[in-house]
């Protein structure tokens, strides 16, 4: 076992010492609290969506248009102008989107071009009220009592599957969840199948062999790059939770986000040792780094096709039954489903599915890759036939 | 005494055998030159003693006993093809390596500088191993196979690629290790050096060993050769002589075979009767003979095409 911990130690050093690591460290960082910046920059609450004018006579209706738009889920802020003349001039140089104008017994609205869309509907409902309001009074009601009456007025809900209410901002941390392993498990991968090869073109591995078994400097080398890229992956993640929350371009609960960066972290150790197993087994059966991408290029297309599905179908339909199929099987679980727990909403025994099917796959992988690697391993100039690196003692 | 035995070791690739029964042993102390033509089989011998490959049949013995992997961990190995990480540091890369085999890392930090001070690369500890020439590479190569104080050495041609003073330096190594009784093997093609620092020789041909011994031992198995200098000797003089041949006639030097049991003072009458004798020698092969008479005896292409892999 001390074997393997000095192989896994050298290989710490190396790659962590390497521009190419440090580089993509940085770059990654960096990105990370750039995108919650501009996130906050963007999305940032305290915005409303339109500003509409009142005038003395209209200032009555200021108090239903809020609740108007509150009720189909908008802000809208209001803002009393002198007269109507001004209105009309904040209107045309864009400071207001609307102008109420007229008595306030109907909805008279001044724009510059076209009315939003969104404010009409607002307005729309505003016009309903005020209408409603009017008649309410004429046959002698109290509009405020029928209002309340109206508002209290129950509909009983019985959900015979509960649905998982989405949020915006989880389904944004389940993507950047996804591209964070998926980058994650492309950039280790890779520095394992590269490494692999370098000991094999530079015949290193001929004199590290007669001190070790193959097993020892396969598991070391996996077990080394895997602690690198896990952290990265702490770093990356860490930072970028940190960055969320100080910028409030998080507001989900603390522990959610937690939740999602623990995930992340166990996807992205079960991923890794069953595609790095795999990538070391592909890459002993070549000799030269020009042939490394031929060979791992078809495992690498499964991690790819996870990512590209999961990113393309999950913000649309976060529920996708082929994206909930797919993220129990064990090649494409590492890359689905930490998006999917990012999203929330994840019934327990899917989730246990997918684990469970990694920590069945993983020890076999590390049987048929162990064989394999050292059958090839030593075995330089043409690729090694991967039937023949089976069969051969 | 302690011996490295290797006792009918075959190993076949496919339908081409590299070795066939090959069947030696290297005693405590004791240096031993490994010679044979390209593809004879050196390189599979050795990558079998260290494990590196498997044989198909037969084993290798240290001490009596089947080497484990815990012995080869006490082997001091240099690969054929030579290799080291070639963006790493030479020093972390030799105490990398003794930490391999099992040495503590305060003992790996001592061997390494011990080692590159005595193999002239004690200024080079700092530099990336891809930056400095390949005469330095070889000797960084040669203290990787030396720094972990192995209990036995197995070198694949040690000496090529190095100059003067570097061979001194390596044969003086190697002298050294044998002197503290560590069985020291190694595989060259300059005969010279061979025959002038191996205790015993072994000459592989087709992946067996056709002749093992001391040189004296090899050379004495040989023909005898008489040098005789008589200037008025005409030519064919020694013709008629029993049990002798004629090799070369060479006014005023015959150079002649004697057979085993010949008599040679009936040689030096017959050519002291055509007049003086200025030179009467005995003469036996050189290794370099010798090994040309061994491995030029003609052999199966099929060893040949395996040349790479040997």
């Amino acid at each position: 076992m001390s074997s393997v911990w000095l192989v896994a130690q050298r290989e710490i050093l190396a790659r962590a010492r390497s521009k190419a690591f440090i580089i993509s460290t940085v770059v990654l960082v960096v990105l990370i609290v750039a995108l919650s910046i501009v996130t906050t920059l963007v999305g940032g609450s305290g915005h409303s969506d339109a500003t509409v004018g009142v005038t003395g006579q209209t200032a009555s209706l200021s108090a239903p248009l809020s609740a108007s738009a509150k009720s189909l889920g908008q802000t809208v802020a209001t803002r009393t102008v002198p007269d109507e003349a001004t209105g009309r001039a904040e209107v045309n140089s864009g400071k207001l989107d609307a102008l109420l104008v007229g008595d306030g017994s109907t909805v008279q609205v001044v724009v510059k071009k076209d009315l939003d869309t969104k404010l009409g509907n607002v307005l729309h409902v505003l016009a309903g009220q005020v209408a409603f309001n009017q008649k309410i009074e004429s046959l002698g009601g109290d509009p405020a009592e029928v209002n309340a009456a109206v508002a209290a007025a129950p509909v009983r809900v019985t959900s015979l599957q509960r649905p998982h209410a989405y949020n915006t901002q989880q389904l944004v941390l389940g993507i950047i969840a996804g591209i964070l392993i998926y980058l994650s498990l492309l950039l280790s991968g890779q520095m394992v199948a590269q490494g692999v090869v370098e000991e094999k073109s530079s015949r290193v591995v001929e004199l590290l062999l007669s001190a070790i078994r193959p097993w020892q400097l396969m598991a070391g080398k996996v077990l080394g790059l895997g602690i690198v890229g896990f952290l990265q992956m702490v770093v990356v993640g860490g930072v970028g939770l940190i960055a969320g929350l100080a910028t409030g371009a998080l507001t989900i609960p603390a522990s959610a986000a937690v939740g999602t960066v623990v995930w992340l972290v166990v996807w992205y150790v079960l991923g890794f040792l069953a595609y790095a197993l795999t990538f070391a087994a592909a890459a002993a059966t070549v000799s030269r780094q020009e042939d490394v991408s031929g060979v791992i290029t078809p495992i690498l297309m499964l991690v790819v096709v996870g990512y590209v599905l999961g990113i393309s179908i999950l913000p649309g339909d976060p529920s996708s039954g082929l994206i909930e199929t797919l993220s129990m099987l064990p090649m494409f679980a590492p890359t689905l489903m930490p998006m999917r727990v990012a999203m929330g909403g994840v019934p327990v025994w899917q989730l246990a599915v997918a684990v469970g099917g990694m920590v069945v796959v993983i020890p076999l992988l590390v049987l048929l890759s162990a064989r394999i690697y050292r059958n090839a391993v030593l075995r330089s100039g043409a690729r090694v036939k991967l039937r023949e690196a089976w069969r051969a003692a | 005494m302690r011996r490295l035995e290797i006792s009918g070791v075959s190993k076949r690739y496919g339908d081409v055998v590299a070795l066939a029964d090959m069947a030696f042993d290297v005693r405590a102390g004791e240096i031993f030159g490994f010679v044979g033509s390209n593809g004879a089989g050196k390189t599979t011998t050795m990558r079998i003693v260290l494990g590196v490959l498997a044989s198909d049949a037969g084993q290798v013995r240290w001490d009596g006993a089947p080497v484990t992997a815990e012995t080869r961990r006490n082997i001091g190995y240099m690969p054929e093809e030579r290799g080291l990480y070639p963006r790493m540091k030479v020093g972390e890369q030799l105490v990398y390596l003794a930490r391999l085999h099992g040495m503590p890392a305060t003992a790996a930090q001592a061997a390494m500088r011990r080692w590159t001070d005595r193999l002239g690369v004690a200024a080079r500890r700092g530099d990336e191993v891809q930056k400095l020439s390949l005469g330095n590479q070889q000797r960084v190569q040669l203290a990787a196979a030396l720094v972990h104080d192995p209990a036995i050495l197995v070198l694949d041609e040690p000496f090529s690629g190095l100059d003067p003073v570097a061979v001194d330096v390596m044969s003086q190594v190697l002298r050294d290790k044998a002197a503290q009784g560590v069985p020291v093997m190694f595989s060259s093609h300059q005969l010279d050096l061979v025959e002038r620092i191996c205790d015993r020789i072994g000459i592989v041909r087709d992946g067996s060993m056709v002749a093992q011994g001391t040189v004296d031992e090899l050379r004495s198995g040989g023909a005898e050769r008489l040098i005789v200098n008589a200037p008025k000797a005409a030519a064919g003089w020694a013709d008629h002589l029993d049990g002798v041949r004629v090799l070369s006639y060479d006014q005023p030097r015959t150079t002649l075979e004697l057979a085993v049991g010949a008599d040679d003072q009936a040689v030096l009458r017959s050519a002291l009767a055509t007049g003086p004798v200025h030179e009467f020698a005995r003469e036996r092969p050189s290794l370099t003979e010798l090994f040309r008479d061994i491995v030029t005896v003609p052999v199966d292409d099929a060893t040949e095409s395996n040349g790479g892999k040997s």
